[in-house]
């Protein structure tokens, strides 16, 4: 293990975390055989409202009744070929897919986990518009997987094979709009046991959970495609679910960072304490200090109270010092506040950082003055129309109320730096029940063998293969595999390629060349092509990296035209000797006087002639021979 | 061994919270959860298990290897919902009478299985809504799917509905599976004469369980609609894919178009008779509905059920007319093709049920459109034989109608001109040209 300085220590601390990631599968729609793809061409919208449902004790959820109330809609943007009935909720569900099915249980296998013998597709309540239906089918797969790390086990619960819901394209008051064609993309979902104690754990976990869906080489990639969230408490503190973590390298950061905000609000919650404040004190009293600010300097202020909204004002008691206090590098009690506010207002003013952003000493002060504040008070401004700014203020009064508490059990986003913000609380319960569209699916025991039987190579055995195998360089190797050429990789070496040299050329010529062209463009097809045409003595090794820049500009042309256009195709041997006499012959003079030692001259002079057409060894040999002529004869 | 036995030899009931360990793979695995009911789908040698976090599995018997009852199933409370809704004052009275079909219905979270819900107060909680429209009476007739609907019970549902609107009902509304409810339509347009208040039958496409259903948006309209001006026998459902409007369709004019969908009813050779949005707007697509009036409805409930409704195909076998002729049907309601054609070859048995006194009615089966039996010779011929042809009915509307005329006489010619009286606006006098595919 290695051996590196914590920030914290971890164990004393009780850290406690635990993944669930999610990936995309590349294979057709989960209970239809649409294709999972996605695509800006929208061709018809419809819109719906989702209205909750009664339990089975005739109740409705008064939240969320009150919600649907508001007469929320969501439009939905469809493409003919990338949605279907189904999507629409207009047709019951198909499938389930059968080739993502096989895909899950593979992964099962992967990560130890054991299938169940027959398969039930449950409906999970989700009304905020992003399914159709008003529910995500969703299914467990398999149990009890397991994953080993150095700092001991980590366990695998569930993993559940689901449909992915439809992306927001757009959020407006009363209108959400989504597109379908990402709804109902298979989604894996794998969660672990909270069982992670050190934040290097919990990559390494990602990363072996990640290794294997790669491994079944029927994942989707790409942004979007994969989903890591992280659940993160220690003692003392709560427990936080991050969301939308892309990159694997973030992960212990993300957990470090949260282990350091919990810490540092429950420090704010033990100053509260001491001072001797309690929750009920913050009262929810709004102060209009509008005419304080009359002729205020700041922008944002004057801009509010010329469009006739207002500046209102709320009183935390003790809290003076305390909302400026970081609690992550670069943000403060006071962000977490103005995160909640952000549902009515872009921005909330708090006492501890003012005089500034254009506010003067002189309004703070008349604002104390006027909200009759200690030394220790604090005060909070929003200005905005009334109703908003009581609102937002509202949230504030809830979110202070918490920090006496200690850390609220939140939702949070992952943010680029490695910091969180404020998403949404914790969801309930989920309210789930089966899907009675889609009959129970036995997986005969005969199938779980042959799957069992035929797993993909994991990554860091596919790794060590090739070093011992090919003689492949280690970092060679990995970047194949992290790349996902292995394939391709390997099926031209039993073309016969030398494994270096395919190796060298997926690897480094082709990322060599990302900077200047369009890569992507270059198809395996065409990489197969190239090295056919090589093996076919027709072009030399110099000649992929020009034909691949080709290729990456006119994906439509293959390698053969591209090697013929471009005169790349190797010259025979009579050509390249002609070339040869010709050089020696313009420089005849050095060649009699130096002899042998004209070599360097004239084999520079003829390969700036022939580079790419003529193999450099097949050069040197007939300009050696040649000069030997000469020289010696 | 089936699921039943195997929970009955070690005594362990449904709802039992128990541990249980399986051999998968010579590995052990072991999962806690409540045993469920098997379910209707399933091979019967798997045990189902509720896990705690909500999901079903199943687990097959052969490989259970040990089974204890951590906790036994606890009884769960009967839930009563009593009909308290208080009405309000100054709102028209409106009821709605359930025949099956689940239009609200609350779910069992742990099963799944639904239950209609049909007292007012579980109404109320589930679409509040259309208490602010009218004081609801709801009335559960009866609870069977609308694929197993019959003439009698077309009868019954008549004569609900005359009852409600003869003490005082504004309108009433008919809860009604989908498959068939363009059949009870027709009947009912044809049973309740001298109607003065509308009657709206209303289903929905996807059931009341999930949140996206438009069971709730299309008895919003439909209770809407029982308190207009129209007195008329209606279909209201969804007009469009999205929770926009409902459509309001003349009940003999009115087919399921598609399986699935929720704007699956459509109205045939004719226009809706209005837009309705939830909000309470109507937009009226025609001015020649019938109007609300004082009359008293009467119940006309004479059927004659021999009747039946054959469909001609390529190869089609005259067998099939003799054998209803010689069964004693009294009527055939034949869905030809193009115009309104039968094979030339079936013509002969067509002629020998007419001569044996069987009303032979022609509609036809490309469901647009109105049949003409003098353009081509065949049509002639079937014309001469005796066929009726049914204008622009509906083959299941001519269907109906010929069960409602034949109770009223089996003259044939007396026939012949009842099928082609219009009673209920089974027959547009001409076809409009924007009633296609719309």
């Amino acid at each position: 293990m290695m051996v590196m300085t914590d920030k914290f220590n971890y164990e004393e601390l009780g850290l406690k975390v635990g993944l669930e990631i999610h990936r995309q599968l590349d294979t057709k729609k989960l209970f239809s055989p649409v294709p999972s793809e996605l695509s800006d061409k929208v061709e018809f919208t419809f819109q719906r409202r989702l209205r909750p449902t009664m339990s089975e004790l005739g109740e409705i959820d008064p939240a969320a009744l009150e919600e649907f109330k508001k007469g929320r809609v969501y439009v939905y943007e469809g493409n003919y070929e990338l949605t279907d009935l189904v999507y629409m909720d207009e047709e019951p569900p198909r499938g389930p897919d059968r080739e993502a099915l096989e895909v899950a249980l593979q992964i099962a296998y992967l990560l130890n986990a054991k299938p169940v013998d027959e398969v039930y597709y449950m409906r999970k309540i989700v009304i905020d518009g992003s399914n159709v239906s008003g529910f995500q089918r969703t299914a467990i797969i398999a149990t009890d997987g397991k994953v080993e790390t150095p700092w001991g086990a980590v366990g695998i619960p569930t993993i559940c094979l689901e449909e992915d819901a439809a992306r927001i394209i757009e959020r407006k008051d009363k209108e959400v709009i989504y597109r379908l064609d990402r709804l109902g993309i298979p989604l894996i979902e794998i969660s672990t046991t909270p069982d992670i104690h050190h934040p290097e754990q919990a990559k390494v976990v990602a990363k072996f959970i990640g290794d294997a869906l790669r491994a079944t080489k029927k994942v989707k990639r790409g942004l979007g495609t994969i989903r890591q969230d992280l659940n993160v408490s220690i003692k003392g503190g709560a427990r936080i679910e991050i969301k939308g973590v892309q990159e694997l390298d973030m992960i212990p950061i993300i957990i470090e960072r949260e282990v350091e905000r919990q810490l540092n609000l429950l420090k704010i919650r033990d100053e509260l304490r001491k001072r001797g404040v309690k929750p009920k004190d913050i009262k929810e009293e709004f102060y209009d200090v509008t005419d304080i600010f009359e002729n205020t300097k700041s922008k944002i202020i004057a801009r509010v109270i010329k469009k006739g909204g207002k500046v209102l004002a709320i009183k935390l008691p003790k809290f003076r010092g305390l909302i400026g206090r970081e609690i992550q590098p670069g943000r403060r009690l006071g962000t977490e506040f103005a995160d909640r506010a952000k549902k009515y207002v872009p921005g909330i003013f708090h006492i501890d950082e003012l005089p500034n952003y254009g506010i003067s000493q002189e309004e703070v002060n008349k604002v104390i003055e006027r909200l009759n504040l200690s030394e220790e008070d604090a005060f909070v401004l929003v200005a905005a129309e009334e109703e908003k700014a009581k609102n937002a203020l509202r949230e504030v009064i809830k979110r202070a109320r918490e920090a006496i508490e200690g850390v609220p059990e939140e939702t949070r986003r992952a943010l680029p730096d490695g910091n969180t913000e404020y998403m949404r609380p914790l969801p309930g319960k989920a309210r789930m029940y089966p899907e009675t569209d889609i009959p129970p699916l036995r997986i005969p025991d005969d199938l779980k063998k042959k799957i069992k039987e035929n797993l993909p190579e994991l990554p860091q055995a596919k790794v060590e293969r090739y070093v011992k195998e090919y003689k492949l360089d280690r970092s060679l190797a990995q970047t194949l595999v992290d790349d996902e050429r292995d394939e391709l990789f390997e099926e031209l070496v039993s073309m016969g390629v030398k494994p270096s040299l395919a190796a060298s050329i997926l690897v480094v010529v082709l990322k060599g060349l990302r900077k200047e062209v369009p890569i992507e463009n270059v198809t395996d097809e065409h990489i197969r092509e190239a090295f056919q045409l090589y093996l076919e003595g027709k072009i030399a090794k110099e000649a992929f990296e020009e034909i691949f820049k080709e290729l990456a500009r006119n994906p439509s042309k293959s390698a053969r035209e591209v090697a013929e256009e471009k005169g790349l195709t190797l010259l025979s041997e009579e050509e390249v000797t002609r070339i040869i006499e010709e050089v020696i012959q313009q420089n005849i003079e050095v060649v009699k006087a130096k002899g042998m030692g004209a070599m360097g001259l004239i084999m520079g002079r003829v390969m700036a002639k022939v580079r790419g057409k003529a193999d450099g060894k097949l050069v040197s040999q007939i300009v050696r021979r040649k000069l030997q002529e000469i020289s010696g004869g | 061994m089936r699921v039943d036995e195997f929970l009955k030899e070690r005594n362990i009931n449904v709802g039992d919270f128990v541990r249980i360990t399986k051999e998968e793979d010579g590995e052990e695995v072991t999962y806690e959860g409540y045993i469920m009911p098997p379910y209707e789908l399933s091979a019967g040698d798997t045990l189902v298990l509720k896990l705690e976090n909500g999901y079903n599995i199943g687990i097959a018997l052969e490989k259970i290897r040990r089974i204890e009852v951590l906790e036994r199933a606890k009884v769960k409370p009967e839930v009563h919902f009593e009909a308290l809704i208080e009405g309000k004052p100054g709102l028209p009275e409106v009821t709605i009478i359930g025949t099956g079909g689940t239009i609200a219905s609350r779910i069992d979270y742990e099963t799944g299985a639904v239950y209609p819900a049909f007292t007012a107060e579980e109404l109320a909680k589930a679409v509040p809504e259309i208490f602010e429209v009218a004081n609801v009476k709801p009335k559960l007739l009866f609870n069977i799917f609308s694929e197993d609907m019959k003439p009698k019970h077309w009868v019954k549902i008549a004569h609900e509905v005359a009852k409600a609107l003869n003490s005082g009902d504004y309108g009433v509304v008919v809860a009604h599976g989908t498959d068939t409810m363009g059949y009870t339509a027709a009947a009912l347009s044809f049973m309740l004469r001298n109607l003065g208040k509308p009657v709206v039958l209303v289903g929905a496409q996807r059931s009341s369980d999930r949140p996206s259903s438009d069971a709730a948006m299309n008895l919003i309209c439909s209770v809407r609609m029982a308190t207009s001006e129209v007195a008329e026998v209606m279909v209201v459902m969804h007009g469009e894919t999205g929770d926009t409007y409902c459509l309001a369709h003349r009940g003999t004019k009115v087919r399921k178009m598609h399986t699935s969908r929720r704007d699956a009813f459509r109205s045939i050779n004719d226009v809706p008779i209005a837009k309705i949005w939830p909000n309470g707007e109507i937009e009226f697509l025609r001015k020649d509905y019938r109007k609300r009036s004082d009359e008293e409805v009467e119940v006309d409930d004479k059927i004659e059920e021999k009747v039946a409704l054959v469909k001609v195909y390529p190869g089609i076998s005259s067998e099939i007319i003799d054998f209803l002729v010689d069964k004693g049907y009294k009527g055939i309601v034949i869905e030809g093709t193009g115009l309104g054609h039968t094979p030339n070859d079936i013509i002969p048995s067509i002629e020998r049920a007419v001569e044996e006194g069987v009303a032979v009615c022609m509609t036809s089966q490309c469901i647009y459109g109105r049949v003409n039996l003098n353009v081509y010779s065949t049509g002639r011929k079937l014309l001469k034989a005796g066929v009726i042809p049914c204008e622009d009915m509906l083959p299941e509307t001519a269907y109906v109608k010929l069960m409602w005329v034949l109770g009223h006489t089996q003259n044939l010619e007396e026939v012949r001109k009842m099928m082609l009286t219009n009673y209920a606006g089974e027959i547009t006098p001409y076809t409009r040209f924007d009633t296609y595919l719309r």
